[in-house]
């Protein structure tokens, strides 16, 4: 494919994204439209943790960390300047409010990969459950931290955050997420980062600088956290550290190691699963929580290496499935 | 001039000094068997050539260079390569994957390149892939590349280790055992080979061997080496009939 080809591909997208919102969002019942925006948040923080936890065998479980501190950057960005910028920018409101928005989401994107990089660091010297720790420790830094900042609602919580975050954002910020993790992971570089997985000392004699894709890893990992926290904020339109705590991070992880540690449709189908999950047990009420708990014990058991293990789902699977099925049932 | 120059290196583990003041110097298109009982510290010389290790005291030098202070990837960059003892493939990728890591240091593409997929990427990859199905034909793996590596069979692990240290493009390549747990024919097989590649790849190559027999054929010069300590250093018929030697492999079957 060449350049001008793929570039009218993602203009195509982006139509297709705006249509798709502009003809869906204002018909669907709010509750089902706030559910499949979160399966597009979910599926973000997932692949991104993916290639952190999955590809490059590094364990996180400070995500929330990094999408609050995207989450809160954009949103003060975008609260506190982007009045003044809408102001001075004398363009027409349709085309200058993207523009802030965007502007907001890569500065809080970028901000969370800076964090990324501090909480990389440590992945150097430490592994498995000792870097688990200090990422967990980060995380909830970050949310006291933030807790104690007034200027961002502090305790109160962040309100009045301007409502940009819409379908349309939500397609395309996921299918980037994705296009992005799953092309890295199939070239050179995404082949790094697996080798770092599969024995770091291997890989350093092969000449793989490890500490670069480790740090690498994170950095890029907490970006597309960071966007994620931006699109939450921007919808809801209100920020509180309540949504920030380990056990958002513990979901995220629970979505990477139930779709399979280093498959990314793993990881978009588990995230869908696991946002579905507690909507679809409301009807038992308050042993919701039991059920999605014994659920995923039972899924653990029945699939510890997660839905897809390692690999992708690709459709020969399904033939062959089906085919030999269909084998079985005209045999007997 | 020497190729690699090892000077008065030692190292320590806590209070065990692995390897004692040890000597060796590698002339371009070398081939040197490097024995000794089990525990001896063959492999540990490797890890401290490969940067694994710094060794405590000493110095090594690659093509003039110093490379004490270097980390393994830089190492592998000057071009020194490696096989384990203890096979260490990258096990859950595909066989054809473990030689294109290699490759990795050699490659052109950057983040962003790989992200868009631009036509050079494209191209890059064709050509890796190309590369990595001929090296793979050299030790008879291609058929087998896109194998889940670890689920190949012990021998064929051993020389996929082998293809993939030479994908690095090394000037010298250090094999750890590379015969371990393979029978006579395939031991001697896998020696015709060793000596094949070296020839094709104009490489020097020092071989760490367990059992001195398997290398009395291939090497032109031989090291032995018992607790730390070089023992005795010469061509293969010196080596069998020095009396420190026969005493250090005591208990040992001698051939
Ligand atoms: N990382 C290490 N820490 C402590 N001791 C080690 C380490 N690596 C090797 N040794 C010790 O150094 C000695 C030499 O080991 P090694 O080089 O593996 O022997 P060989 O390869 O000749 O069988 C052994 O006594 C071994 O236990
Ligand atoms: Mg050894």
């Amino acid at each position: 494919m060449n350049q001008l080809k793929k570039i009218l591909l993602i203009i195509l997208f982006l139509g297709l994204f705006l249509v798709l919102d502009l003809l869906i969002s204002p018909r669907m019942n709010p509750y089902y439209l706030q559910i499949l925006i979160y399966c597009g948040i979910n599926i973000i923080l997932a692949v991104s943790l993916n290639l952190i936890n999955g590809f490059t065998g590094q364990f996180s479980i400070g995500h929330a960390g990094f999408m609050a501190i995207g989450g809160y950057t954009s949103a003060a960005f975008t609260f506190y300047l982007g009045p003044k910028i809408l102001e001075t920018l004398f363009l027409p409101l349709w085309f200058s409010k993207p523009l802030v928005f965007v502007a907001g989401l890569l500065l809080g994107g970028t901000l969370a990969a800076f964090a990324g990089l501090l909480v990389g660091i440590p992945s150097l010297r430490l592994r498995g459950d000792y870097l688990a720790i200090v990422t967990l420790g980060f995380g909830e830094i970050i949310r006291v931290f933030i807790l104690n900042i007034d200027a961002i609602g502090g305790a109160r919580g962040f309100s009045d955050v301007p409502k940009y975050t819409s379908l349309f954002w939500v397609l395309g910020f996921t299918v980037l997420t994705i296009v992005v993790v799953r092309n890295l992971v199939y070239s050179t570089h995404g082949r790094a980062f697996l080798s770092v997985r599969e024995d770091e000392v291997a890989a350093e004699a092969m000449g793989i600088n490890t500490t670069w894709y480790k740090v690498t890893a994170f950095v890029i990992g907490a970006f597309f956290a960071g966007i994620a926290g931006g699109l939450l904020g921007h919808y809801l339109q209100y920020l509180h550290t309540n949504s920030f705590t380990f056990i958002k991070s513990f979901e995220v992880v629970m979505m990477v190691v139930l779709g399979g540690m280093g498959s990314i449709t793993g990881s978009i189908l588990a995230a869908v699963i696991l946002t579905l999950l507690p909507e679809v047990l409301r009807p038992v009420k308050d042993y919701r929580m039991v059920f999605y708990s014994i659920l995923l014990v039972i899924l653990m058991i029945t699939r510890p290496q997660g839905i897809f293990g390692v690999r992708e789902f690709n459709w020969d699977w399904l033939k062959k499935i089906f085919s030999r099925k269909k084998a079985q049932a005209e045999g007997a | 001039m020497a190729l690699l120059e090892l000077k008065n290196v030692c190292i320590n583990f806590g209070g065990l000094k692995a390897v004692d003041k040890f000597n060796l110097t590698l002339q371009k298109g070398e081939l040197v068997g490097l024995i000794g009982p089990n525990g001896a510290g063959k492999t540990t010389v490797f890890n401290m050539i490969t940067g694994v290790y710094p060794p405590t005291e000493g110095e090594i030098r690659f093509a003039e260079k110093r490379t004490n202070s270097l980390k393994p990837y830089k190492i592998s960059a000057v071009g020194i390569s490696r096989t384990f003892q203890n096979i260490r493939l990258f096990g859950e990728l595909p066989v054809i994957d473990n030689v294109l890591v290699a490759f990795h240091q050699h490659t052109h593409a950057g983040l962003l390149a790989s992200v868009w997929r631009s036509k050079k990427f494209w191209q890059e990859e064709q050509s890796l892939v190309k590369k990595a199905t001929g090296l793979l034909a050299i030790f008879g793996l291609d058929t087998l590349k896109n194998e889940i590596s670890k689920n190949l069979p012990y021998g064929q692990q051993r020389r996929l280790e082998i293809a993939r240290a030479l994908a690095t493009e090394p000037k010298l390549l250090l094999l750890d055992e590379p015969a371990a747990g393979m029978n006579p024919q395939e031991t001697a097989k896998l020696m015709l080979l060793i000596k094949d590649i070296q020839k094709k790849f104009d490489l020097t190559i020092l071989l760490i061997e367990h059992d001195m027999q398997v290398v009395m054929g291939i090497c032109e010069r031989i090291l032995v080496l018992d607790y730390g300590v070089t023992i005795a250093e010469g061509p293969p018929e010196k080596i069998k009939k020095d009396p420190k030697v026969i005493e250090a492999y005591l208990g040992e079957e001698i051939h």
